[in-house]
């Protein structure tokens, strides 16, 4: 805790302030008149759903982005909107870690540290490095197992993540004073995530700051002091967690709370048909079933579902009666076509369905992708626009409109909801059970506890094998969690 | 969300979206270069330029379609092999022809035969033996270069003498060459625009795991391809062999570098997933009314060179800057 208890400034002393701050991208108002203080010693959650305008204010807290009107302010450091946000910013000990992960996958985990800490010496850098990014490492992650000399590509999701919020939390040139966590537990494991929480409130307690962005309301009651609300571009709530109720919160942020409880009361007993689905290690999978892959992260679940997809699918041949869909979660590598349209992105996998001679059937197209906009209520200006303008959300209910308008009898789906907001996934659980009623059928594999409660049926999965299999009632998220560990400690 | 954003005519709309097609930097140029030879010459044999211009464009128009697909493909994906698959289809298509005009349709299926053969050794390389594409197809540009040595023996056949008046013709005011070479040119826009193929080769482009994981038959796209290319490089051969009264070893050099040369000035991009037709035959164009401009100003080998290099490099950073803004 060296680096902790030597930060400057007393308690509530604000890092930095924004005034009034607008950000306008054209037409677009993705910030209108922002007030926001972050004082040292406090936890900022950050919620509301996509589009709310969250990245946006991150982005001109930590300087990335000028605001067009208003002002930001850092420490003493008084800034009218300049062009220098940016250097101030760093220079004020702002840090940020975002939803898509940005480490360089070619280099090692020390070679990442070194990137943002320009001015480390020379000399021996690789030594200091591996020191600094081991001890960022073992202060927030305990026992995390990485190696310093790792390149990051080889390691999981989880692990470039975690390596992500320890160099954010490394002491380098200047200190980290404010983090900014931009849905960091998103892809991490319960016991995880629970250490990142553990140690923002340290972190906290010692005089920083931190503004924790999540969809998980669990963890933002758990660790946030101050809870602000965004809809719309604006900031309609800023209160102590206390004088929140989850209720109100998710009330706050403009969906409709859904009352009627889709826990493990909704399963309503159905006529599932017969196995569809029967993988090597065990997995199976019924018409119209819901089948769950539960398990800490990165234990074998998206590599099982991949070979599934790509056993189910030629290389060398097209079918106009897919055996099955696959919606991604890692959604840069396995699902966007970032060149394309909305349009586009969303018939790729059914084009063979309704073409016309090998032609494409325009028509059929648009029509296809006008539905499913209203159906899964995608919000966007033109169909035409590029993919990559919408929210990271929106792009996701792409995903999902393009495998669910497919006639495959079999949806593959590899969490796919990271950094989708409440009130999106309520939506999605909704079709996902009624498409299941219809008999289609689903492979779920899912980081989120409460998702994986939605199944009929759940395989838990530990070093790439199965290690129980859970039904109905059984599913809970004790049971999940005690097939995720028990082997593990008999193991070691 | 929408509201402030204000209608503009129809008309203006149209211009603007003319200005941002990448590849209309490629016809601007060739018109220019058109130009400024056309004023040197004080507008005489306007008519007789634009003719070669449109015979020699339509050779690197053929093989520039093949190498757009190719090159659509994403990055690493470059056809080096074109010059020798020209070559070896030329040579054994008029060795098999022998001058015999009732042979000529037999020795075009041999050119398209000979095409498909490369495109299917090129791609066992990539697929089989993973070798990157252009290591790939740049070897086995060796073996069928020495193929065509081998074959050939130095003699020269010439071409039956239809087919030599047919590819050296034309109708009214286009060489026939040129004819085919629009025909090629339109069923690959269809391909790439409209056919279910065309998304699927831009789709790998951009990012092939996905393209895999939304069903697309990637191999087999990529195996099209790559025959596709060869294919065409045959056929250009078969052409350029007829025109030029007999297929000769080095006919095919030259369009090494002119094949990626039109694609990248007709505003395809270099790294894949986005490409397009009509700024192939704008490039073949260019390419040929750049160095006759030059010609006609009376400018030494040289210099030439060098102008060329650097008229193609701006009008590359146009194009591409076009190309992304859109």
């Amino acid at each position: 805790m060296k680096t902790d208890t030597n930060i400057s400034g007393a308690h509530g002393a604000p890092v930095v302030a924004l005034e009034k701050a607008s950000m306008s991208f054209g037409p677009v108002h993705a910030l209108v008149s922002a007030d926001l203080v972050v004082r040292r010693g406090e936890c900022i959650g950050l919620v509301g759903h996509n589009g709310a305008g969250k990245s946006t204010l991150v982005n001109v807290v930590n300087g990335r982005l000028t605001p067009t009107g208003g002002a930001v302010s850092y420490s003493e450091l008084a800034a009218k909107a300049s062009a220098r946000n940016n250097a101030h910013a760093h220079a004020s000990g702002v840090r940020s870690v975002f939803q898509e992960l940005s480490l360089c996958p070619n280099l090692t985990v020390l070679e990442n540290l070194r990137i943002p800490y320009r001015s480390m010496p020379r000399n021996g850098w690789r030594k200091t490095a591996k020191k600094m990014v081991m001890a960022a490492l073992d202060q927030v992650f305990p026992n995390h197992g990485i190696s310093a000399n790792a390149v990051v590509g080889d390691l999981t999701i989880a692990e470039r993540q975690m390596v992500e919020i320890a160099i954010a939390f490394s002491a380098r040139d200047a200190r980290a004073n404010l983090v900014i966590l931009d849905e960091p537990t998103s892809s991490l494991d319960a016991a995880i995530a629970q250490q990142l929480l553990e140690h923002i409130r340290t972190f906290c307690t010692n005089g920083g700051a931190v503004v924790f962005i999540s969809h998980m309301l669990g963890e933002i009651f758990d660790v946030a002091t101050r809870i602000v609300v965004m809809k719309d571009g604006q900031i309609t709530e800023d209160r102590p967690t206390d004088g929140f109720t989850r209720e109100g919160l998710v009330d706050a942020m403009g969906h409709v709370a859904s009352h009627e409880e889709a826990g493990p009361n909704a399963h309503a007993k159905r006529n599932l048909g017969d196995v569809v689905v029967q993988l090597p290690n065990g997995l199976n999978a019924r018409k119209g079933e819901i089948v769950g892959l539960a398990g800490l992260a990165g234990h074998g679940q998206a590599e099982a579902l991949a070979n599934y997809y790509l056993s189910e699918t030629s290389a060398w041949r097209s079918t106009k009666t897919p055996k099955a869909a696959f919606v991604a979660g890692d959604r840069a590598r396995d699902g966007v076509m970032p060149l394309w349209s909305i349009l586009r992105n969303m018939s790729l996998l059914t084009l063979p369905e309704f073409s016309k001679r090998g032609l494409v059937d325009r028509g059929s197209e648009q029509k296809l992708a006008d539905d499913w906009k209203a159906k899964i209520k995608i919000k966007a200006n033109s169909l035409t626009d590029p993919l990559l303008s919408l929210s990271g959300g929106n792009q996701q209910k792409v995903l999902f409109a393009k495998a669910l308008a497919s006639s495959a009898p079999v949806v593959v789906m590899d969490d796919p909801m990271r950094g989708v907001d409440v009130g999106t996934k309520k939506e999605v659980y909704k079709m996902i059970r009624s498409e299941a009623q219809n008999g289609r059928t689903f492979l779920w594999y899912s980081t989120e506890t409460d998702e994986v409660l939605e199944c009929d049926r759940v395989f838990v999965f530990r070093d790439g094998e199965i290690s129980a299999e859970l039904v109905g009632e059984d599913i809970t998220e004790e049971n999940m969690l005690r097939a995720s560990f028990e082997m593990q400690e008999a193991a070691e | 969300m929408s509201q402030t954003t204000t209608n503009t005519s129809s008309h203006a709309m149209s211009l603007r979206d003319l200005v941002q097609k990448p590849w209309i930097w490629a016809y601007l140029a060739a018109a220019a270069a058109f130009g400024a030879t056309m004023i040197i010459s004080g507008g005489q044999g306007a008519g007789s330029l634009f003719y070669a211009a449109l015979t020699f464009a339509a050779f690197s128009a053929i093989v520039g379609v093949g190498q757009m697909f190719v090159i659509t493909l994403g990055p690493g994906n470059v056809d080096l092999s074109i010059p020798a698959s020209m070559t070896l289809a030329a040579t054994l298509a008029l060795k098999f022809m022998d001058s015999n005009p009732s042979l000529i349709v037999p020795g075009l299926l041999v050119a398209i035969g000979v095409g498909i053969g490369c495109g299917l050794f090129n791609f066992a390389l990539i697929l089989l033996l993973r070798i990157p594409p252009i290591i790939a197809t740049l070897s086995s540009s060796f073996l069928f270069q020495s193929l065509a040595i081998w074959s050939n023996r130095g003699i020269r056949v010439k071409p039956p003498e239809p087919l030599a008046d047919f590819t050296t013709g034309g109708v009214f005011f286009l060489p026939n060459v040129a004819l085919v070479a629009i025909f090629i040119a339109i069923v690959a826009w269809v391909v790439l625009e409209r056919a279910i193929v065309g998304r699927w080769v831009l789709s790998i482009g951009q990012n092939l795991r996905a393209a895999q994981l939304s069903g697309v038959p990637v191999n087999l796209v990529r195996f099209g391809v790559y025959v596709t290319s060869a294919v065409l490089a045959g056929i250009t051969g078969f052409l350029l062999a007829n025109f030029s009264g007999g297929a000769n070893l080095n006919m095919g050099t030259e369009y090494m570098l002119m094949s990626i040369a039109v694609v990248v000035i007709g505003g395809s991009s270099i790294a894949g997933g986005n490409s397009n037709v009509p700024g192939i035959w704008g490039a073949a164009l260019f390419m040929f009314l750049i160095v006759s401009m030059l010609n006609s100003y009376g400018l030494g080998a040289g210099v030439r060179l060098i102008l060329t290099g650097l008229i193609i490099v701006t009008v590359v950073a146009f194009a591409s800057k076009k190309g992304y803004a859109a």
